[in-house]
């Protein structure tokens, strides 16, 4: 049957229905990809996400996606097919999109988008975000907890509000625990780059850290805290098999629950643009077991999760200073999200000046 | 045994022509094994790729899109290898154009004048002239080799629009993300028809590709260029500077490039980020190439070209697969078209047991 149904579609196509044939009765949900789906970090994150859609409603909807698209131009020609090929609701899974996601919604009304981590909105254009900065104020619990020294390292890509949030977050979390505790940054200018992501990691140990994060996706810097035997925190993706003896934990992105809330949504004909940003409570963030620690060291991130999950802790509260000692928050005051998006300052205790 | 490649004594006219054609042939049928072998039917994976894209109108945008900055580096790379002058570092100075003509939209933004887009091309060229004039003056005063020196400017051209976008040249808006403020309307590069968003820079294109084709054959420029080319000794003879050359060429491949650069940041990107380019510069030499230095040949080996990148997203979405063995398809495409070429100069000598050969004889 698949067969016949696959050949009538070539047959349509071959006359030029192209669109027509292939949009059947299911929903078609589309995915664009800024990397490859096997690149073990980001890209691959948003692909499980896919799968596990197609394994929750695979009966009513078909998915799609292209991969290693660049960014700019190229970006905008591709959504476009997508659009034209009859997709009802693309993903759009790089912040570089923003702009080409924008342009091509002004020009499909009927058609949904949704982009993650910009902050441009339409009415068929939605955002969506995780709240990733929740799982690195544990890590900086974990970090406090672990090191000797007082002093972590930090391996940052670029300069946004979304790093220097999460820079902001660990320190907070590591300096409930110890207030005397300070991070090391070093800018690796990229995303994904394995020997300069490593040779980020070398400087930082060599300069006496002794527990290292990383905001970029390879596994370089966790091989080399295995090495040099030190603790370390994975990325996007649990980075256990690069460092079984190293990696203490590790954000994980799971998409695939926010992708079949939005797609249920759309399907049932309830899909209205929203700017979301979850967090650990609904399953779009997760941490990777706790790993290589004492057992109090756990007891603690795991209840510190539960208040997270809970609401009860919100990472950014006050008392908080900023680097240079002004106040930012005053005693029991939460950030609202707005500063967060657009964060770009320190809180105390980074040992780093912010490129500006 | 071994395998030797003669060169051909005269070269078949008839097989300079087929040769393309052959070569898509036996790109078809070895790229229909290969989709028939990932268990995809290689009519409709063949039909996707080729023709698809040119059925729709807002793919025939794309198309020139995607094929104009292709085509106005290689012609002007063109000039540059018939006349024996290796540029391999368009890219850079695609690059630098780019940085140049943006100065007026990002530095004096306030400015907004009709004026403005045609001083940004002109900017742009002599951006990417200027940085060509760095290997040209380096190989003809020093005799150092323009390839390598033309190449590792490149990187400096890259890292240096890293730096302006996250630094001086930042968006005061972006919430600390490298780029620039987006263009003024003034300042963007309008569509050539109304039907879709190509933009003038294919305009440009077809444009550069007909007056370097008429310089080429008509003018004694063009003469010059492929005397000195084939015979920099007769060139001289004839009364031609080799230096003079180089800074020319250098000079005319750098300014096309430019003007690539800064019709596709100002027609497509509008703003300048981190990377503007996924390469345009590097692909342009397999361009030039594939239209055997021809101006006119590039103009259609460029649209080929673009069509292999679009046919690709076609096939991936028609037959939801990944995007490998697309890759594989377009090289097995670029191998089979440079070999035939290859092949219409040479031909394959295999070097049997050679029964003439005295060694071979005292041995046994």
């Amino acid at each position: 049957m698949k067969k016949i149904l696959f050949a009538l579609a070539t047959t349509a196509a071959v006359i030029g229905f192209s669109a027509a044939a292939s949009a059947a009765d299911k929903a078609k949900i589309c995915f664009v990809y800024v990397g490859s789906k096997t690149d073990g970090g980001w890209t691959q994150a948003h692909d499980l996400g896919r799968q596990e859609l197609e394994k929750a409603l695979g009966d009513k909807i078909e998915t799609q996606f292209l991969e290693n698209v660049p960014e700019g131009p190229d970006a905008e020609r591709a959504i476009e097919r997508l659009a034209r090929s009859g997709c009802g609701l693309i993903f759009t899974t790089s912040f570089g999109f923003m702009d080409a996601t924008v342009k091509i919604a002004a020009k499909f009304p009927d058609v949904k988008f949704e982009h993650a981590t910009g902050y441009k909105t339409a009415p068929n254009l939605a955002t969506y975000n995780s709240r990733f900065y929740e799982g690195r104020y544990i890590q900086g619990q974990i970090a406090a907890k672990i090191s000797q020294k007082g002093v972590a390292g930090y391996i940052a890509s670029f300069p946004i509000p979304e790093v220097v949030m999460g820079i902001n977050s660990f320190v907070t979390g590591a300096r409930s625990i110890n207030p005397d505790f300070k991070i090391k940054v070093v800018w690796a200018n990229t995303w994904f780059d394995p020997g300069k992501e490593a040779d980020a990691a070398k400087a930082l140990i060599d300069q006496g850290v002794d527990v290292l994060t990383q905001h970029t996706d390879t596994t370089a810097p966790m091989q080399v805290a295995a090495e040099r035997g030190i603790k370390a925190f994975g990325q996007a993706s649990d980075m256990i098999k690069a460092g079984p003896e190293t990696q203490l934990t590790a954000i994980v992105d799971t998409w695939g629950a926010y992708y079949i809330k939005r797609t249920q949504a759309f399907i049932d004909g309830k899909w209205e643009t929203t700017s979301s940003w979850d967090g650990l409570k609904d399953g779009i963030l997760t941490m990777a077991p706790y790993t290589n620690m004492p057992d109090d060291v756990k007891a603690l991130a795991e209840a510190t999760q539960k208040k997270i999950e809970s609401g009860e802790l919100k990472p950014f509260t006050g008392p908080l200073k900023k680097q240079d000692g002004s106040e930012w928050l005053a005693a029991g005051v939460s950030s609202d999200d707005g500063t967060l998006l657009g964060i770009n300052f320190y809180v105390e205790g980074v040992d780093d000046k912010l490129p500006q | 045994m071994r395998i030797e490649l003669e060169r051909r004594p005269d070269v078949s006219k008839l097989f300079s022509i087929l040769s393309p054609f052959i070569a898509l042939g036996l790109t078809l049928v070895f790229g229909g094994i290969m989709f028939m072998l990932l268990g995809k039917d290689p009519l409709s994976a063949l039909y996707s790729f080729f023709i698809e894209p040119l059925t729709e109108v807002w793919s025939l945008h794309e198309l020139a899109i995607k094929a104009a900055p292709l085509i106005l580096i290689a012609v002007g790379l063109s000039v540059c290898y018939r006349s024996n002058n290796w540029n391999i570092g368009a890219e850079g100075q695609f690059i630098m154009g780019a940085i140049a003509g943006s100065i007026l939209p990002v530095v004096f933004y306030e400015w907004q004048s009709p004026l403005v887009l045609p001083l940004m091309m002109l900017l742009g060229m002599m951006g990417g002239a200027l940085f060509a004039a760095i290997p040209a003056f380096l190989k003809a005063h020093l005799n150092t080799n323009e390839i390598l020196t033309s190449l590792m400017l490149v990187y400096v051209a890259q890292l240096f629009l890293d730096w302006l976008v996250r630094g001086a040249w930042r968006n005061p808006g972006g919430m600390n993300f490298p780029e620039t403020r987006t263009f003024d309307a003034t300042a963007i590069l309008p569509e050539m028809i109304a039907s879709g968003r190509a933009h003038w820079g294919f305009g440009f294109a077809i444009l550069a590709a007909i007056l370097i084709w008429f310089m080429m054959r008509y003018t004694l420029k063009g003469f010059e260029i492929t005397v000195l080319g084939q015979s920099e000794r007769a060139g001289r003879f004839a009364g031609f500077s080799s230096r003079k050359m180089i800074w020319f060429s250098m000079l005319l491949s750098g300014a096309l490039a430019g003007l690539a650069g800064i019709a596709e940041v100002s027609g497509a990107i509008q703003q300048l980020r981190p990377v503007i380019s996924p390469g345009y510069g590097f692909t342009a030499i397999i361009v030039a190439f594939l239209g055997r230095l021809n101006p006119l040949g590039i103009v259609v080996a460029g649209l080929v070209l673009a069509l292999t990148y679009l046919g690709g997203e076609a096939v991936q979405v028609s037959l939801q697969i990944s995007d490998k063995p697309i890759r594989v398809f377009q090289g097995l495409l670029l191998f089979f078209v440079l070999s035939c070429d290859t092949l219409i100069h040479y031909k394959i000598r295999m070097m049997w047991f050679d029964l003439t050969d005295t060694t071979a004889d005292g041995v046994r």
